[in-house]
């Protein structure tokens, strides 16, 4: 891979500005559904990629934008290590730079951590077309503002991310999952509660009536776990490669729950929000903070709901976003979104309308 | 976007214009108490500095506030006034980063201390700035939970001084460090106006502007409220102490342990210097032959901790320890680490003063930076004790020397800048916990290109455009860089000059 492809995506940036063309920055485009438009030229991250180094005993990995997530998991593994937040890829061309834009974290997030918590470093292409470095290669890091972490998530409406440093974790020693026959508002209290224990969860769901739990570290703590789920809840062991079966389709939204047109919507809640009395399925996930629905229920409705609680209610996947996909900001927050956008893109060329309609 | 940096305060010193004391004072006693305003120079005095106490600024004034009424209405007065605001905790930092402006109000928020509400089952407080690090785990305690970041100056220090640094600790390898640990920050902006970033769920829709604070030296918004979170704690915590007759084979077994897939609780190593000043001090029984001792912590179920410990210590055999020890008690857990936290006061009980520097560097460079370390106490005719949060790179040399000589702090100060260039150098950062403030801002200049810096100037005009909140600090400006560029020359010329004073 040569320095080439990563001038050229900043001249393509640099005309782009002059021209005040807007650019819709795409890795693989398997997360296009996700957000409020996709306008602009595309401007495909994929030249630039390639894993720029790697050092197990340093627990870094840092990687180009373009490249595919799947490579850079490939190199983890042979290593024993992982991406913990578990990203979802949603189709095999997925990027690790579309993975940080999205920022969209899986099963594992409620133990670990979020992918914005993995991020170490970032460089930025800003809209003059230079290249910036933010962060770096190690663990603790405080000089300066957190850009790094203030891209992820950003849905690439700030600049270009072209290359990111994660911290990566080995894989664990030891794990197993169970399932359990419960209601959803028992399983919502039994979660909190195991949560304030020192007890390996690494993942739940709940979906009709049965909830998965997942155990993750070392093998005679998970062990000791294993069996007290079993004797105090009578939990029933899963075939290993079920489970590994489950929680994979879980993350890729490849379960029948997620099948078929309705509107799914992604809440966000503080863990001991009450369960919700909506038209449509729930499935549960992060110990009850991402709860999923499928629902027709009214879009203000569904959001009062979740303001009430604390909370955010996203339009995941729907097919009409004229009710905004994601919730209002508050007007300071807002406030400080526009002139944040007006600072780093003045002429609006990154990816217009992604996140809200006026950034 | 290149629009011309906010370069109106960024001289600490500037003295205000003869009559502006009064002018803000008067202001400041319509909505604060007499003794919450603090002008004569006999009660601003214990304000001048903060945990960095050879960089000293008296302040024009100090408010302490006592609710977010007040702070919002201080700060609405300072913006209308256009008075520098810094923002202060328990001023127990380290990097100068709450040392005052010489024509800005000081905004204590110690008087904010109430711990507002713990819930147990959600796991979660919600706290004023002005509460103590430590005293979160405490009131948790009862419900099994804990605070997880702990900094050492944990007794003393505040959550809100913790957000505005992005603190960190002894377990944050493992734990996380402040950013890690935190979902809501309420705050006020210069202009007064409140603003939520974060909330109670694990993410909120927007940008992550609460990561963007996490870590802004006071330099966006002053906080109010913070929500953190609270985990479960450990059953039992066991600690390995392992002696090496070098200190690069102490670095590799710290890359070793890592590479079996073990993320220990705590991972320090302090050399032969340190072990020997602590000894007399707290009689862990440290091994003072050593050239390094290795303390690696395992927590968690009794079941995880036995396992862990019998992994550690045979990766520690096989990398060629001298000696090892588990501890048997808690008591005797403890005595292990007393060396390691007393690291600090041993230095001020071997010298009248000491310096202690704050870079990360990539672990597999520790072997040469402590070489490099040595090269340079002879160049500066300076001792420097090393103590190592081993297991994330974050590297405290502790620079000895006696202020009553000013050529000794003049050479520690430069000896400790060339170290944070070494760091750079290395592949790592000037600052991994203690912040940039005033004391490394200089460093800022090595470690980043105008056009980053640019960028982070461009995100405090979001903020504030004025550039009230804690100006000359963090982020240094294009002149003071230019001015130290000129000052010091790169590439292994001997750094001796007259920096800026304060």
């Amino acid at each position: 891979m040569s320095a080439q492809a990563l001038d050229e995506l900043r001249d393509r940036i640099r005309a782009a500005n002059a021209a005040r063309t807007p650019l819709r920055i795409h890795g693989g485009s398997t997360k296009d559904f996700y957000g409020q438009s996709l306008g602009g030229e595309p401007l495909d991250t994929r030249s630039w990629s390639g894993i720029v180094s790697f050092e197990p005993t340093e627990l870094v990995v840092t990687a180009r934008c373009g490249t595919p997530l799947s490579d850079l998991q490939a190199a983890l593994a042979e290593q024993r290590q992982m991406l913990a937040f578990e990203p979802p890829a949603f189709g095999a061309k997925a990027t690790i730079g579309g993975v940080v834009a999205a920022g969209l974290s899986g099963p594992r997030r409620v133990s670990a951590g979020s992918v914005r918590d993995f991020v170490l470093g970032a460089s930025l292409v800003d809209a003059d077309g230079e290249l910036k470095r933010f962060g770096g290669q190690v663990m603790k890091n405080v000089a300066g503002y957190d850009i790094s972490r203030l891209l992820c998530g950003s849905l690439g409406i700030l600049g270009l991310i072209a290359e990111v440093s994660l911290k990566v974790l080995p894989l664990p020693a030891a794990e197993r999952t169970l399932a359990l026959e419960i209601g959803h508002a028992d399983a919502l209290q039994q979660l909190n509660r195991w949560a304030g224990q020192p007890l390996p969860i690494s993942a739940s769901a709940w979906l009709d009536g049965r909830l998965s739990i997942r155990l993750s570290g070392a093998a005679a703590a998970v062990d000791a776990a294993c069996s007290r789920f079993e004797r105090e809840f009578s939990a029933v062991l899963v075939d290993q490669s079920d489970a590994a079966r489950f929680w994979s389709a879980l993350r890729e939204h490849q379960l029948a729950f997620f099948d078929g047109e309705m509107p799914l919507w992604r809440l966000s809640l503080p863990s001991t929000a009450p369960a919700f009395a909506l038209d449509g399925a729930q499935l549960l996930e992060w110990g009850g903070a991402l709860r999923w629905l499928r629902s027709q229920a009214d879009a203000l409705e569904v959001r009062r709901l979740a303001g009430a609680a604390g909370g955010s209610a996203t339009l995941f996947r729907t097919s009409d976003r004229s009710e905004g996909v994601f919730d209002a900001l508050s007007p300071m927050v807002a406030a400080l979104h526009r002139r944040i956008k007006a600072q780093f893109d003045p002429n609006g060329i990154f990816n217009p309308g992604r996140m809200y309609p006026e950034l | 976007m290149n629009a011309p940096e906010q370069l109106k305060y960024a001289d600490i010193a500037a003295q205000p214009a003869p009559g502006r004391q009064q002018q803000v004072v008067d202001r400041l006693r319509a909505v604060l108490a007499p003794h919450a305003l603090l002008f004569r120079e006999e009660d601003t005095r214990p304000y001048e500095c903060d945990g960095l106490s050879a960089f000293r600024q008296l302040p024009m004034v100090v408010a302490l506030p006592q609710d977010e009424s007040q702070v919002r209405a201080v700060l609405r007065i300072c913006h209308e006034l256009d008075v520098p605001v810094v923002a202060r905790g328990a001023g127990t930092g380290l990097s100068g980063g709450a040392m005052p402006h010489a024509s800005g109000v000081v905004l204590s928020l110690a008087r904010l201390n109430r711990i507002l509400s713990l819930d147990p089952l959600a796991r979660l407080a919600r706290v004023q700035p002005g509460v103590r690090n430590l005293a979160i785990s405490e009131a948790a305690a009862p419900h099994g939970l804990y605070y997880a970041p702990d900094p050492s100056s944990q007794i003393a220090c505040s959550i809100g001084g913790n957000v505005a640094e992005n603190s960190g600790g002894v377990h944050c390898l493992k734990y996380g460090l402040t950013v890690h640990n935190v979902l809501r920050v309420r705050g006020i902006t210069i202009d007064g106006e409140v603003v939520e970033f974060g909330c109670e769920a694990l993410d909120s829709p927007g940008l992550d502007l609460l990561a963007a604070l996490i870590g802004s030296e006071g330099m966006l918004a002053v906080v109010t409220e913070v929500t953190v979170k609270l985990v479960p704690k450990p059953q039992l915590a066991q600690v390995v102490m392992a002696s090496f007759e070098d200190v690069r084979k102490a670095g590799d077994a710290v890359a070793q342990i890592i590479a079996e897939g073990i993320i220990p609780a705590g991972l320090e190593m302090m050399d032969q210097k340190t072990s020997r000043a602590v000894e007399p001090f707290v009689k862990a029984g440290y091994d003072l032959d050593a050239q390094a001792i290795l303390l690696a912590e395992s927590d968690g179920t009794p079941e995880e901790v036995a396992e862990e410990i019998a992994r550690i210590e045979q990766v520690l055999r096989g990398a060629g320890a001298t000696a090892i020890k588990v501890s048997a008690s808690e008591a005797e857990r403890l005595r292990f680490w007393s060396g390691r936290k007393n690291a600090f006061p041993a230095a001020g009980r071997i010298s009248p003063d000491y310096y202690c520097m704050d870079g990360t560097i990539p672990r597999k460079n520790l072997g040469r930076m402590l070489v490099a370390i040595e090269q340079m106490e002879e160049r500066y005719q300076l001792r420097c004790m090393n103590v190592f949060h081993a297991g994330d790179g974050n590297l405290h040399p502790l620079i000895l020397f006696d202020a009553n000589d000013p050529d000794q702090w003049r050479r520690a100060e430069d000896f400790g800048a060339e170290i944070l260039e070494k760091c750079v150098e290395f592949g790592g950062t000037v600052t991994g916990e203690h912040g940039v403030g005033i004391e490394k801002i200089n460093s800022m200049c090595v470690q980043f290109t105008p056009s980053e810096r640019e960028t982070f100037f461009a995100l405090k005009r979001a903020f504030d455009p004025q550039g009230l909140l804690n100006p000359g600090k963090a982020i240094p400006t294009l002149a003071r860089c230019a001015e130290y560029g000129k000052m010091h020359v790169h590439g292994g010329k001997l750094p001796f000059s007259e920096l800026p004073r304060f």
